[in-house]
This record gives structure tokens, C-alpha cells and sequence, in this order.
């Protein structure tokens, strides 16, 4: 049935295009029509030259207007600060070349629109100008390209230090697991063929005759104490994952067979998130929706949904399989102490095991 | 010795005419210019399938707990209900995203134009091998064919992404599309290889050896030098995307470990030991990178013809323009990092691709003043043909600018793999590229079918693509900057991007409409093919040599002898000339200079 509707609906468009064309042809008549652009269609394809270029400034301004709310708030990390700041710079270098290059091209399309005897201007080379569009990309590249890679190096760089917290990132299809080093601030050995030793309760695949993994601590949900350095060491025990936490600024690649690093200090709580600005008009409008949605269900007999609290992700941004849009993990930034407190609540590999 | 082949050559076609079937002529044709169409319509058909397929996974996106009938009847078994599968959202832009890349803006594009107007611009009577021509034609219909056959098995197509990393790719245990679907991918993509190899090939050997009399490699029009330098890129780039394939297909099939090691998946340890995904990823994006050029730049060499053209002035910049070419052709080559920045790989290589791949902002600077530079002070003759080359400047300059922000380490950490890097390639080199092709139709469509497209036809196809094009492709960097990975079937599992479910709705509403714009496209087309009206020798009033061949397709392209070329391509509007163009075999007046700079 569908079909029939559907092949039904393009007949009708292909029979309209038909009519339309030949109105076109009709209305014509007088011309000899030879299906080139003539004075009147470079008139008016020009003059919508120049609307575009309109739209173009328009859809730009809109999106900011109508979007910008939904773009990350300030970043929760420390090196997310000089992220951001190289974001915003080269955005705006981008959005002035933006700006100036398609005013250009487009208002020269509704400027120079062609007119029959008329004759264009010979021109075909001036260094000075060329050579003028090349250096000043050159400058700028030079300065962006020197500010990205001080910071890149600056993010990249992990040293291992006492001060450091330690933790594995473990991802399969479909969640993700992270494990602590404990006390003694190494991770153990760990392999997925020590997978299905211990009846399933390995669930990281810990060497158990290596001792360092003993008071090594796996667990569900990232806690993260707030102002401490942390050295992620990321696996992956199928396929590729990547850990994606946006509001750190941070990602890195989980690869069977290797194991991968990042490493970011955070900056703000869970709570000192929640009180942002930003993201506290974030929730609202998501909550907004959320009501909306909720009272459509429960008009249909469904249960509502849970009114949204803010809390940092942990998300796969890796394509890894049917349910790689649901490969989560929350994650809590606390204070010290907090942390501290939940952490004695743990149980180490050593007492899982037993 | 090529200059007496060629003498011979020519002396044996002049007037006498080969006995031709059917089969010879429509089918197994060894004439460039049948094989020209065969490949746009073979990559038409192909685009009908990739678009389609985007408007279903867009729909999916912008209404994810709505069933949709269409769903069913197109889908079947897996939309039960009108409700999609996850794994066939992912089948549906991996095939979406390869058919696209390779079969509508590697083949479409280049195979049809390097066709038809390299032997027809360089003043040659057909390919240097027709046979060579022939096979590879068909080899890209057998690809094309085993690709369409994939999407009908059991199992399902190949849904691991157009870049099929493994191990996803490499397990069938990991998603169903890794089995009968992964190994038909694969089996496609190693013949549209060989086909690749075949075509790039003649081209390079035709362009070097085949040109007239008088056509020095400096008199050649932008677009020979474009086709020239791709199928160079080709050459160099396709054979390592042909071992990362076999390497796979022997992980998959044979047992070894080139790309997986310590795997253990559906509650079984694997006994692959030693590989590394990463080796894979560097193997394809040095393919990969490549690519994107091997799209854009035939879309670029037919943009500078047809705004010369169009805008009656030169080219400004010719050998500018040239030299961009090559130095993106070079870069091209060693950028392929910047898609691993966070792959794992060591960062020190970070920083040596972020600073070869900003590099590339240079030449695309050069290139997008230099045609801004043309339009200024023209006499725009606006046909649909140049409204879509400027389009793809537009498009180029948009797109381009972001691959700043994603060329650089740093900032890619937390937009890679996002929304913004979708928006970004698609309109720097999908939506280019498919303005190029569509450029080039409405251009050379008198020269390939005989006949006109209908212009207003063409207007309403551009403007509606146009608008579209940025309705959808703009908002989609906010709701990347806003965090939303690619790739996922629906982000309600996020309460944290339900404020994105509007934006999603907005982009899907445009894309709808630009689907049904392409439609007016094909109707045109195929209406014209058959009620257009007929050409004139000449209706863009051109330069460029394959318009002093007559309209009828003759095999070897010009009754009696091929013209000789006496200036570059690009007098347009030169003073001291009656008329505002000067073809390219006319010589040059007493005293005239040739072009000066």
C-alpha cells in the first residue's frame, strides 16, 4: 500500500515538473529558447545571489541565537581552560575569514552578473596579490599551528608521579568498568585470557599471581576526587571504544591488545557543576522538555520520565556495535575526603575473589 | 615513438567507419565517451541508493520512538513494526557513507569526467587503452553490483562504518554485519580497487603521451590537470587500501592477527595474539586521506573551467592554481595522522600531522581567492552550471575553515568523532563534490548526450539544494560542539542531549526537501536525454577543444584531422578579439602575445 502511495506521490511530482516546464516554455514563446542563461536570468539568479549570501549571515546568527545554549559548558578540567581558549581563538579567526570570503564570493556573483554586450576584464595574474593570499595564511597557520601544539604537548605529556590517582578505563560491548589501583598505587598485571577465572568475577581479567592487582579496586561508576591529577590507562576487551568524557575536554581510544593513556586534573564537583550557570538554564530547558514528553506518556497509559539531574559522562564514541548509543558510565568528581570515604566502602580483588 | 603511434592512429580513423553492434557499442564499448555515461549513470543509480538511505537513518534520527511504515516496507524484517534495528541504522550509514565516497564521487565523478574530457581536451581520438578503459568499467559495475547484492543478506550489510576498522569489522561475533556482509564489502571494494587502478592509469598515460599538436602540459585547461594529478593520488593511495583489505579478509578468513590481539568476545578468549587495530587505521586513512582529494579535486578542475567559462576571464592564477593542485597533492599524502590523533598512536606524531595538515590551508586559501578573484570584474553568464560551481566554493570555504579546528590536535580531542566532523566533511568535500558533479552535468551534459538540460529546471534543483545544504549541515557543528557523537542509533539514551531532539527534527525537515530536490535533478536529466533541445556545437560559447568536435559522438572524436592548439584555454574577453572567447586551435594574430602576466 505504501508503495503504491509513494510511487503514486512521484508521478505526481515528475507530471507537475512536466507542467511546470512547459509554462515555462509557453511563456516563452517569443524567444527563441536555448536553454542558456540570458540578461533576464543572470538578473535574477544574481539578485538571489545576493539574498544567499543573506541567508548564509542568517542561518549563522540563528544558530547562535537559537543554539548556542546547547554548546558544553565551561570546561571541569584544567587543561580544559586553555582547550577552550584555543577553541574560541580559532573560532573566531575562522568566522572573520568566513564572514569576509563569502561576502566576497557572493556579492561579486550579484555584482558582475552578466549582461549581453558587455565585456569582462582581462586579467589573469598579479603576484603581488597572489603571493599577498599566501603569506598571510602562512602567519596565521604558523601562530595556530605553534599555540596547538604548545598545548597539545602540554596535554599529552603524562608523567607518572605519586601524587597521581591511577585508573583503568575498561571497555567491552556495551559498558564500562574502571578499576583503581589501591594502596599501592600499581595497577596489576591484567589479560583478558584471566577473564573467566574465579567464575566470571574477574570481571577485568586481573592477573592473580601478580601481587600489585591484590588491592586493586573495579567498580561500576567513576569516582574522580576534585584538584588531583588522574592517569587514565584505557582497555578495551573486544573491539575499538573510545573514551569520550566531554566536559573534561578529554578522549582517548580504547584498542584491544594495547593499553592507551590520558591524563587531566579536574576542577570542579559534581555539585559546583550543578550550580554553573550555564548548565543550571541547560537543565531547566531539558527538564522542560522532559515534562512535556512525560505528560504525552502518561496519557498513553506509559510511565513518565525522571526529572534530569546534571552529571558528568563517560560516553563510547567509538562506532563498537548494536548498542554503542547506550555505552555509558556516570561519573562523580567529589571532594577528596568524599572520595576517600566511598573508596574504603570498595571491595579489592583480594576479598571479590575470595 | 608516442608521436608516430599517434600520426598512425590518427591516419587510421579520419572517415572510415568501424563496424559496430549493439554490444560493441552500447555495452562492451571501448569508446570514452560511451564509457563516460555508463559510469555517470552507474554512479547516478548508485547516489539514488546513498541518498535514500540517508533520508531513512535521518528520519530514525529526528523522530527516534516513532515507527514509520516506510521503515517496514523498505527495510522488512529488519524494522518489525516500523521500528528500525540498531544494527541497521549502522548497516545504513556505513553503506551510505561507501557508497558515496567510492561509488558515486570516485567513480561517478571522476570516471565519468576524466572520460569524457580528457581525451576530448587534450585533442586525443580515445583513451590510450580503450580496452584497459572497457575492463575498468565493468569491473566498477561488478563492484557496484556485489555492493547492492550485500545489502540483501541474511545477516545484513556491512555496518562497522565506511572506514570498517576491526575488530568490529573483523568479528562476526561482534555485530551480525560482520559476516556474509563484511566479506561482500570487502570482495567490492578489491575489485572497485583494481577498477580504480585500471582507470587512474590510462588517464596518466593518456594525459602524458596523447596530447595534440601544440598542447604543452602549461596549455592544458584545469580540469585535465586536476584529472591528471587525481589519478596520480589514485596510483599511489589505492594499492594500500587493496593490502589493509586483504590483511583483513585474512584476519577474517585465514586466522591470522595482522590488526587483533587479546580479544575475548561472546564468553570466549580468541587466539589472535600480536596485531594491532592501529596498523589498520594507517594502512586506511593513507588511503583514506587521499581520497577526500580524489573527490574534491576533479570537482575543483571543473568548477575553474566552468567559471572561466561562465564568468568570460581567464582563470586567475593559472599556474597558481596549478601549483595548488600538486601541493595538495603532496600533503595529501602524509595528513592521514590527523584522523588518529586519538587513536592511541604516539602524540609526537600528533603534532607532525596537525602541522602537514594545517599546511594544506595554504593551496585551498590560494584556490578559493584565485576564483573569487575570477568572478571579480566578469560578465557572469549565470547557467545552472555556474550556480553549483559557485556553490562549491561556498561550500569549500565553509567546510574548509572548520578543518582548522579539526586538523589541530588539541581541539580535535573533544570533537572527534562528533557531529562537527559529519558537518565538516560533508560540506567540504561531500556536498563540493556533489556540486562538482552536478556542475559538470549541466555543463557537459550537450557534449555527452547531444542535447540541453532545461535551464529553469536547473535553477529550482540548485536553489533547493543550495538552501538545504547549509539547513543541514550548519546546525549539525552545534550539536557536535554540543558533545553528540556520530554513529548513534538515537540520543535518548542521554538525557543530556534531549535538547538536541529539536535541531535533529530541523535538519531531518531540510534533508527531506533536498531529497525531493534531487528529484526535479533526475528529471531533468532523464527527460533531457531524450526531449531536450538539441545542442549547438559550442553553447557555452567555450575555449576548450572538445567543443570543435561535432555534437554526433563519433568514434575518434573529430571527422578528418585533430585540431592543433596555438593558446591556453583561458582567452576569455581578451582585447584585440572580436568576440569574447578564442578558442584554443585558433592561432594567435600577428603579433599577439600569447597571455601575459
Amino acid at each position: 500500500m505504501n508503495i503504491v502511495l509513494i510511487f503514486s506521490v512521484l508521478v505526481l511530482i515528475a507530471i507537475a515538473l512536466w507542467q511546470i516546464t512547459k509554462i515555462f516554455e509557453l511563456s516563452q514563446v517569443k524567444k527563441v529558447n536555448t536553454q542558456v542563461a540570458d540578461d533576464n536570468d543572470n538578473d535574477w539568479n544574481g539578485k538571489l545571489m545576493f539574498a544567499f549570501l543573506i541567508f548564509i549571515y542568517g542561518i549563522t546568527l540563528f544558530s547562535f541565537w537559537a543554539y548556542g545554549d546547547v554548546l558544553l559548558p565551561d570546561a571541569a578540567s584544567e587543561h580544559g581552560v586553555d582547550y577552550d581558549n584555543l577553541m574560541w581563538i580559532s573560532f573566531a579567526l575562522i568566522f572573520f575569514v568566513q564572514t569576509v570570503t563569502q561576502a566576497m564570493l557572493y556579492y561579486f556573483s550579484y555584482k558582475y552578473r552578466g549582461q549581453k554586450g558587455k565585456k569582462a576584464f582581462y586579467y589573469t595574474d598579479n603576484d603581488k596579490l597572489e603571493f599577498l593570499w599566501t603569506i598571510i595564511p602562512v602567519i596565521t597557520l604558523a601562530g595556530l599551528i605553534l599555540y596547538g601544539l604548545y598545548t597539545w604537548t602540554d596535554i599529552m605529556t603524562v608523567e607518572e608521579n605519586e601524587d597521581a590517582l591511577v585508573v583503568e578505563l575498561y571497555a567491552q560491548q556495551f559498558n564500562w568498568k574502571a578499576r583503581y589501583a589501591g594502596d599501592d598505587g600499581v595497577l596489576g598485571d591484567a589479560n583478558v585470557r584471566f577473564l573467566q577465572d574465579f567464575e566470571g568475577k574477574n570481571l577485568v581479567g586481573i592477573d592473580a599471581t601478580d601481587p600489585n592487582g591484590f588491592d586493586d579496586v573495579v567498580v561500576q561508576e567513576l569516582h574522580l576526587p576534585v584538584g588531583r591529577e588522574v592517569i587514565f590507562k584505557m582497555r578495551s576487551q573486544d573491539v575499538l571504544h573510545s573514551a569520550f568524557m566531554p566536559h573534561f575536554r578529554a578522549q582517548m581510544n580504547c584498542v584491544p591488545g594495547m593499553i592507551t593513556e590520558f591524563a587531566f586534573t579536574p576542577s570542579k564537583t559534581t555539585e559546583e557543576m550543578r550550580l554553573d550557570t550555564d548548565v543550571v538554564a541547560k537543565v531547566k530547558k531539558i527538564n522542560k522538555i522532559r515534562v512535556k514528553k512525560s505528560k504525552k506518556l502518561v496519557a498513553s497509559g506509559d510511565i513518565g520520565l525522571d526529572p534530569y539531574e546534571f552529571d558528568f559522562l563517560l560516553l563510547c564514541n567509538k562506532i563498537c556495535g548494536a548498542s554503542h548509543y547506550n555505552m555509558q558510565m556516570k561519573i562523580i568528581v567529589e571532594s577528596s575526603d568524599e572520595f576517600e570515604n566511598w573508596m574504603l566502602d570498595q571491595r579489592t580483588f583480594a576479598e571479590v575473589i575470595q | 615513438m608516442s608521436t608516430l603511434a599517434a600520426k598512425v592512429h590518427e591516419e587510421d580513423h579520419g572517415d572510415h567507419h568501424h563496424k559496430e553492434t549493439f554490444m560493441t557499442k552500447y555495452v562492451f564499448s571501448q569508446d570514452h565517451k560511451m564509457i563516460s555515461k555508463q559510469y555517470l549513470i552507474t554512479g547516478l543509480f548508485m547516489g539514488i541508493i546513498g541518498i535514500a538511505m540517508s533520508l531513512l537513518f535521518r528520519l530514525q534520527l529526528a523522530w527516534p520512538e516513532q515507527p514509520f511504515g516506510i521503515f517496514e516496507v523498505i527495510l522488512g524484517k529488519w524494522a518489525p513494526d516500523g521500528v528500525m534495528d540498531p544494527n541497521v541504522y549502522l548497516a545504513l550509514v556505513t553503506i551510505h557513507g561507501t557508497i558515496m565516497v567510492f561509488f558515486v564521487l570516485t567513480a561517478g565523478l571522476s570516471g565519468t569526467f576524466s572520460n569524457l574530457l580528457i581525451p576530448l581536451q587534450i585533442g586525443a581520438r580515445d583513451m590510450a587503452s580503450g580496452l584497459l578503459n572497457m575492463i575498468s568499467f565493468w569491473l566498477f559495475f561488478l563492484s557496484s553490483v556485489i555492493m547492492v547484492i550485500s545489502l540483501f543478506v541474511e545477516a545484513g550489510p556491512a555496518a562497522a562504518g565506511w572506514t570498517i576498522y576491526p575488530p568490529l569489522s573483523a568479528l562476526p561475533q561482534a555485530q551480525p554485519g560482520s559476516g556474509l556482509g563484511m566479506t561482500l564489502w570487502l570482495s567490492s571494494m578489491a575489485i572497485f580497487i583494481a577498477s580504480s587502478l585500471l582507470g587512474s592509469l590510462n588517464y596518466i598515460v593518456t594525459v602524458i603521451n596523447l596530447r595534440t599538436k601544440g598542447m604543452t602540459m602549461t596549455r592544458l585547461p584545469l580540469t585535465i590537470w586536476a584529472f591528471f594529478v587525481t589519478a596520480i593520488i589514485g596510483v599511489v593511495s589505492f594499492p594500500v587500501l587493496l593490502s589493509a583489505s586483504l590483511l583483513l579478509i585474512m584476519d577474517r578468513s585465514f586466522g591470522t592477527s595482522f590488526f587483533l590481539s587479546d580479544i575475548f568476545i561472546q564468553g570466549e578468549v580468541l587466539h589472535y595474539q600480536g596485531g594491532s587495530p592501529v596498523l589498520y587505521e594507517h594502512l586506511f586513512w593513507f588511503l583514506g586521506h587521499p581520497e577526500v582529494y580524489i573527490v574534491l579535486l576533479p570537482a575543483l578542475g571543473i568548477t575553474s573551467e566552468i567559471i572561466a567559462t561562465n564568468a568570460r576571464k581567464p582563470i586567475f592564477g593559472y599556474r597558481a592554481m596549478v601549483a595548488s593542485i600538486l601541493a595538495i597533492a603532496f600533503l595529501s599524502t602524509i595528513v592521514w595522522g590527523h584522523h588518529m590523533f586519538i587513536s592511541g598512536m604516539n602524540p609526537f606524531l600528533g603534532s607532525v600531522f596537525t602541522f602537514t595538515t594545517l599546511l594544506i590551508a595554504i593551496p585551498s586559501a590560494v584556490k578559493s581567492f584565485n576564483y573569487i578573484t575570477t568572478l571579480w570584474k566578469g560578465n557572469l553568464q549565470l547557467n545552472p552550471a555556474m550556480l553549483f560551481s559557485i556553490g562549491l566554493v561556498s561550500t569549500f570555504i565553509t567546510g574548509g575553515l572548520t578543518g582548522i579546528i579539526l586538523g589541530d590536535s588539541t581541539l580535535d580531542i573533544n570533537v572527534h568523532d562528533t557531529y562537527f566532523v559529519v558537518a565538516h566533511f560533508h560540506l567540504v568535500m561531500g556536498i563540493s563534490a556533489l556540486y562538482g558533479l552536478f556542475a559538470g552535468v549541466y555543463h557537459w551534459f550537450p557534449k555527452m548526450f547531444g542535447r540541453m538540460m532545461n535551464k529553469n529546471l536547473g535553477y529550482i534543483h540548485f536553489w533547493v539544494t543550495a538552501v538545504c545544504a547549509y539547513g543541514v549541515f550548519f546546525p549539525m557543528h552545534f550539536i557536535g560542539m554540543a558533545g553528540l557523537p556520530r554513529r548513534y542509533y538515537t540520543n535518548t539514551a542521554f538525557p543530556y542531549f534531549d535538547d538536541l531532539a529539536n535541531i535533529n527534527v530541523l535538519i531531518t525537515v531540510f534533508a527531506l526537501i533536498a531529497g525531493v530536490g534531487q528529484l526535479v535533478f533526475l528529471y531533468n536529466f532523464i527527460h533531457s536525454m531524450f526531449y531536450g533541445k538539441e545542442a549547438e556545437q559550442n553553447p557555452w560559447r567555450s575555449n576548450t577543444l572538445e567543443w570543435t568536435a561535432p555534437v554526433e559522438h563519433i568514434h575518434g572524436n573529430w571527422p578528418g584531422k585533430i585540431p592543433h592548439v596555438h593558446r591556453w584555454a583561458y582567452d576569455y574577453s581578451k582585447p584585440g578579439h572580436e568576440e569574447d572567447f578564442v578558442q584554443q586551435h585558433i592561432p594567435l594574430k600577428e603579433g599577439e602575445e600569447e597571455m601575459h602576466h
